[in-house]
């Protein structure tokens, strides 16, 4: 049948012969390739360990790693705040390639959602004797409705504006950004304006003596576990489950269509894709998660206010994820890492390996390291530090390993 | 950490001091006039930054987000020129005579002119010539001109005092230098003008119709054209689009400093590393609402702004001042996609 | 600007990596058996009217951009499983037409209509859903997606797993996926891209882009699939194996409409022909028929065959 095809025939007996190594992608390539060749059970028997290790960086206190300035298990906290976020806005800029400079507005809905919910301070609290959340479960069960309610923002926002093109989307979504900000500080009669909301909710677990609010509360515990290590795992295992949904989205056709869109819209749209509803698909999700980590941040800090929700910070969240390395899920966590850690490395330490160090100067100084590190970092690596090429088949995977098979090992089946 | 400063420089200067809450046309039919006049100005200043946002965008498909920064910096080159001639903060105005201040007034704007000129083609050459040279997408010149833009600011909030011993740049905005006493000149309308309004308004027309002639009667000006419609073939014709693109990111620039020094007449207390931000973004909306790339447009579009924000302000409220602009621009973009007057400077979109 | 060198960097020998070669017959043994790879690509999709009918009517199609009339008043048939080869000068009007037929644009009056459905207000992707697939004169693949996920992209379009099923990873989605692989391998192979399934579209040479195209095209289960200039920038002998490829495809139960410069491989591969000039339809019939009218002697085979091509 195919014979008439001038090179590589049915049989794929190569007619070219392209053998040894070939280049790839870099570090984040190369691990992939390897951790994919690895049968099932040995990824599972790294994979968890590793996950330990990383749930267990705030107990361990290793030397250099923890922080000095502030308590490590608050880093972490807030890391993996970032880290979800970077996953949602890693759906929506690297995955579908649709530029959202007002990531911050569902976060800070997330957060206000669960602050109106829960806060004493607000009209609409629900906790209490007449409200519909008890005490000890309220923040949990706000979780859900602040993930609904960015949902139907993202929807509400998207909707309209996703017909736009890239440039127009981008200061689109900025104006969001700052009109949700606004809001908070206007709408004094439910969000408090500028004195913010506080006493927001968090779960009452594992009180004693010491932790009389539970080990939740903001300055629980004592030492090495904080509450922010709390947080840390409660965040980690948010993490993951995301981290499942969001790639089973990415190994179907709906993280097909999204990457097809992103590497040509009209294309895309010819070859059977439902362009518009998969972008507005990817901004509802990327919203819900944003709003998931916002809830997370209400939670740790018990108090919401808008300084905290300048689009400056929307800039932040989209360094994580061009530093990591967009559409590559673990490259952006690295990325948010990297963003909340490296500041907080530097706080309040005065030597390093011997050389003294004024550490605090430096970390008031990140948005200019930032900024340099962005610059740089764009010309001699824009695809990120971690770049990945996404795997977007279910069930490719044997393939996909013939193919490794084939471009390492010399082609010997030549002629055969 | 951008908007708060501004914003409070933008409610000391108000005309309408007081907060309104709800609807309230009785304000917006009183002071209709009064309004009007105010929106000019600042809209004179948005229609001169939007030229710089809407030429680069014309011929590099580039949202310079950094221009922002390099119209903050006009504002200190002004300052630092001022500070040069001798001036220095005083709580009066100079009383310098009408001819006397508006040399120092030339004088101070070229100063903003030459840093704003310079930051912007410099920007270009260190940060976006590279990645020209690498074919990079659109998201990465964005990025670099986001990290462009914090690194701008962070050298005036941190590097610029060392270097100068305190006395520009660091956290607070910078004391005011007084050439100008808003005096009342006429009256339009119900509406009082200052020497002020008329000095902006003013040299923001001449500016304007300048630049609009440079573009399209002189040589350069076709050149930039050529550029933005089709650069392929403009460069097989013998046009040398990076000498192009260097005098695109002059003109923005330039233009950017002198709307600093008008800017810093109308909010002298705006100077301050985190000024460009907000006004950045408004005048950016301003070029994306007459229609980006379209220098008509990015004029249309920075006066409309100035006016519709001073109008909804006093609708709804001071607080809502910049929520009107990024709801009037989501709002046109609705109804016309491409803006009110429509891409003309590059090619159409597919 | 970076388009162009995006281009550049694809024409072969672009300085590209060396692609990884994979042996399908080892994924899957039945790939190495022709019989069963036209089995599984071949047209399975129910289609209203019999072979031999009008598959798509063009009715009085005329496009006009503002002053400008690109096709005036077309009129014809494509005929299910056949090969019919839409040709005419530059500017005839070709493209135009086309994109009338695929809704790229919507035509100023009269219609289209696809196995006795008219097409109307449809959106593009739905146009492809109904039946019309196309490739594109310059082409347009997902350039980092491999060329299997290229394929898999085209089952997508008769697929109904949205968002809800994928997360859950419902069953529909599971058998979707699978399918949908298993055609795209067999798709490829038909084209000859097969030992190239893993390899990212963009570093494959622009002869197997160009088959490339073809497959993703037909992985939408088209029952009409447009081909725009398939063989523009090809030797005579891929021209050859193009050739058997687009006869092989008809063979295996699709209808082509093949838009063509190249009047040797229109001549060679088509059943019949339409011919366009400024906007209208000139001559109409089989190879034999349309080359022996002086009109279209005068129109067209004035301009030498390869000149275009």
């Amino acid at each position: 049948m195919s014979t008439d095809a001038p090179t590589g025939s049915r049989t794929g007996t190569p007619t070219s012969t392209p053998t040894g190594r070939r280049p790839h992608g870099g570090v984040g390539d190369a691990l992939r390739l390897w951790w994919d060749a690895l049968a099932r059970p040995t990824q599972w028997a790294l994979g968890v360990p590793f996950i330990l290790l990383v749930a267990l960086l705030p107990v361990l206190q290793i030397p250099v790693l923890t922080t000095v300035g502030t308590s490590f298990g608050a880093v972490l906290a807030q890391f993996g705040m970032y880290a979800l976020i970077a996953i949602g806005l890693n759906v929506v800029v690297g995955q579908a390639g649709l530029l959202d400079l007002g990531y911050i507005g569902f976060y800070a809905i997330g957060a206000y959602t669960v602050a109106i919910l829960t806060s004493p301070a607000s009209p609409w609290n629900q906790m209490g004797v007449d409200g519909w959340l008890s005490q000890d479960w309220a923040w949990l069960a706000a979780l859900p409705v602040a993930v609904a309610v960015t949902a139907v923002s993202g929807l509400v926002l998207g909707s309209p504006t996703l017909r736009l093109r890239g440039d127009y989307l981008a200061i689109v979504t900025l104006g969001f950004g700052e009109i949700v900000r606004l809001l908070a500080d206007n709408l004094d009669e439910v969000t408090g304006g500028g004195r913010g909301l506080a006493q927001v909710a968090y779960p009452r677990l594992g009180e004693s003596d010491a932790n009389p609010n539970g080990v939740f509360s903001a300055g629980s515990g004592s030492g090495v576990l904080t509450s922010g290590v709390w947080w840390y795992w409660t965040s980690l295992v948010l993490i993951v489950v995301v981290l499942l949904l969001v790639g089973n989205l990415e190994r179907s056709r709906v993280g097909r269509s999204w990457v097809a869109i992103r590497e040509d819209e009209d294309a895309a749209e010819i070859m059977g894709v439902p362009t518009f509803r998969f972008k507005l698909w990817a901004f509802v999700i990327g919203a819900s998660i944003g709003g998931m980590s916002g809830a997370l941040y209400a939670g740790q800090v018990q108090f919401v206010s808008p300084t905290n929700f300048n689009v400056i910070n929307s800039v932040l969240f989209l360094c994580a994820v061009v530093l990591g390395g967009q559409g590559n899920k673990l490259g952006v966590i690295l990325g948010a890492f990297l963003i909340v850690y490296l500041p907080n490395f530097f706080l309040g330490r005065t030597e390093i390996l011997g050389l003294p160090i004024d550490g605090t100067r430096i970390a008031e100084l990140r948005y200019l390291f930032f900024g340099i590190a962005l610059m740089v970092l764009m010309i001699f690596r824009p695809q990120g530090l971690l770049p990945v090429r996404q795997k977007l088949l279910a069930y490719g995977r044997t393939l996909y390993l013939a193919a490794r098979r084939a471009s390492t090992q010399p082609v010997v089946k030549e002629g055969s | 950490m951008t908007g708060e400063h501004l914003h409070a420089a933008l409610l000391a200067a108000d005309v309408v001091a007081e907060p309104l809450i709800g609807f309230d046309t009785g304000a917006l039919a009183r002071n209709f006039w009064a309004l009007t006049v105010d929106g000019l100005t600042y809209g004179s200043v948005y229609a001169l930054v939007a030229v710089g946002y809407t030429l680069v965008y014309g011929v590099l498909r580039l949202i310079n987000f950094a221009h922002s920064e390099v119209f903050m910096l006009g504002m200190f080159g002004q300052y630092a020129m001022l500070m040069l001639l001798g001036f220095g903060p005083s709580g009066n105005a100079y009383d310098l005579g009408i001819a006397m201040t508006v040399v120092y007034l030339g004088v101070a704007m070229v100063g903003g002119m030459a840093v704003s000129g310079g930051v912007a083609v410099g920007l270009e050459r260190v940060a976006y010539r590279p990645l020209r040279a690498r074919g990079a997408g659109p998201l990465v010149f964005l990025i670099t001109a986001i990290g462009a833009s914090f690194v701008l600011q962070e050298i005036v909030h941190f590097v610029l005092p060392k270097v100068t011993g305190g006395s520009l740049g660091g956290v607070n905005a910078q004391q005011p230098i007084r050439l100008v006493e808003p005096v009342p000149q006429l009256t339009i309308g119900s509406a009082t003008v200052t020497n002020v309004t008329i000095i902006i308004i003013v040299s923001a027309l001449v500016l304007a119709l300048a630049t609009d002639t440079f573009i399209n009667r002189t040589k350069f000006g076709r050149g930039i054209r050529a550029v933005a419609q089709d650069p392929v073939t403009a460069t097989l014709m013998g046009v040398s689009r990076e000498r192009i693109i260097m005098l695109t990111f002059l003109v923005g620039g330039l233009l950017a400093g002198a709307a600093a020094l008008l800017y810093t007449l109308r909010v002298p207390n705006g100077i301050i590393y985190s000024g460009g931000f907000i006004l950045g973004i408004k005048a950016f909306c301003a070029a994306v609402l007459g229609g980006i790339g379209n220098l008509r447009g990015a004029l249309l579009g920075g006066l409309l702004l100035g006016v519709m924000e001073n109008y909804g302000q006093v609708l709804l409220g001071t607080e809502w001042r910049d929520v009107v602009a990024f709801a009037l621009l989501i709002g046109v973009l609705m109804v016309r996609p491409t803006g009110i007057l429509g891409e003309s400077l590059g090619r159409a979109r597919a | 600007m970076s388009d162009i060198e995006r281009r550049e960097a694809d024409l072969p020998g672009g300085g590209l990596e060396e692609p990884a070669v994979v042996d399908v017959a080892d994924v899957d043994p039945s790939l190495a058996d022709p019989d069963l790879v036209a089995e599984r690509v071949a047209a399975r999709r129910g289609i209203r009217v019999p072979v031999g009918a009008p598959l798509l009517r063009m009715e009085g199609v005329t496009v006009r951009f503002g002053g400008l009339t690109a096709v005036d008043d077309v009129s014809f048939d494509i005929r299910r499983g056949e090969i019919l080869g839409l040709i005419g000068p530059n500017g005839a009007g070709k493209t135009t037409c086309f994109n009338a037929m695929t809704g790229v644009y919507r035509p100023t009056s009269g219609r289209v209509v696809l196995d006795g459905q008219a097409l109307r207000r449809h959106r593009r992707h739905e146009i492809t859903r109904l039946g019309i697939a196309r490739t594109f004169q310059n082409i347009r693949l997902f350039g980092e997606m491999t060329a299997l996920e290229n394929v898999v992209v085209g089952t997508d379009a008769r697929h109904a797993t949205s968002v809800p099923g994928a997360l859950l990873r419902s069953r529909r989605h599971r058998r979707e996926e699978r399918e949908g692989i298993e055609r795209a391998m067999a798709l490829l192979e038909l084209v000859g891209v097969g030992a190239m399934a893993t390899e990212k579209a963009r570093n494959l040479s622009y002869g197997h882009q160009r088959r490339l195209e073809i497959a993703r095209a037909l992985a939408t289960e088209p029952k009409l699939l447009c081909l725009d200039e398939p063989a523009a920038g090809f030797n005579p002998a891929e021209k050859e194996a193009l050739m058997g490829l687009i006869r092989q495809i008809r063979d295996d139960g699709y209808t082509v409409l093949l838009i063509e410069h190249d009047m040797r491989l229109v001549r060679g591969v088509t059943d019949r022909i339409v011919v366009l000039e400024f906007g209208r339809v000139i001559a109409e019939g089989t190879p034999e028929e349309v080359t022996a009218d002086p009109a279209v002697v005068a129109a067209y085979l004035g301009v030498p065959d390869d000149a275009t091509a």
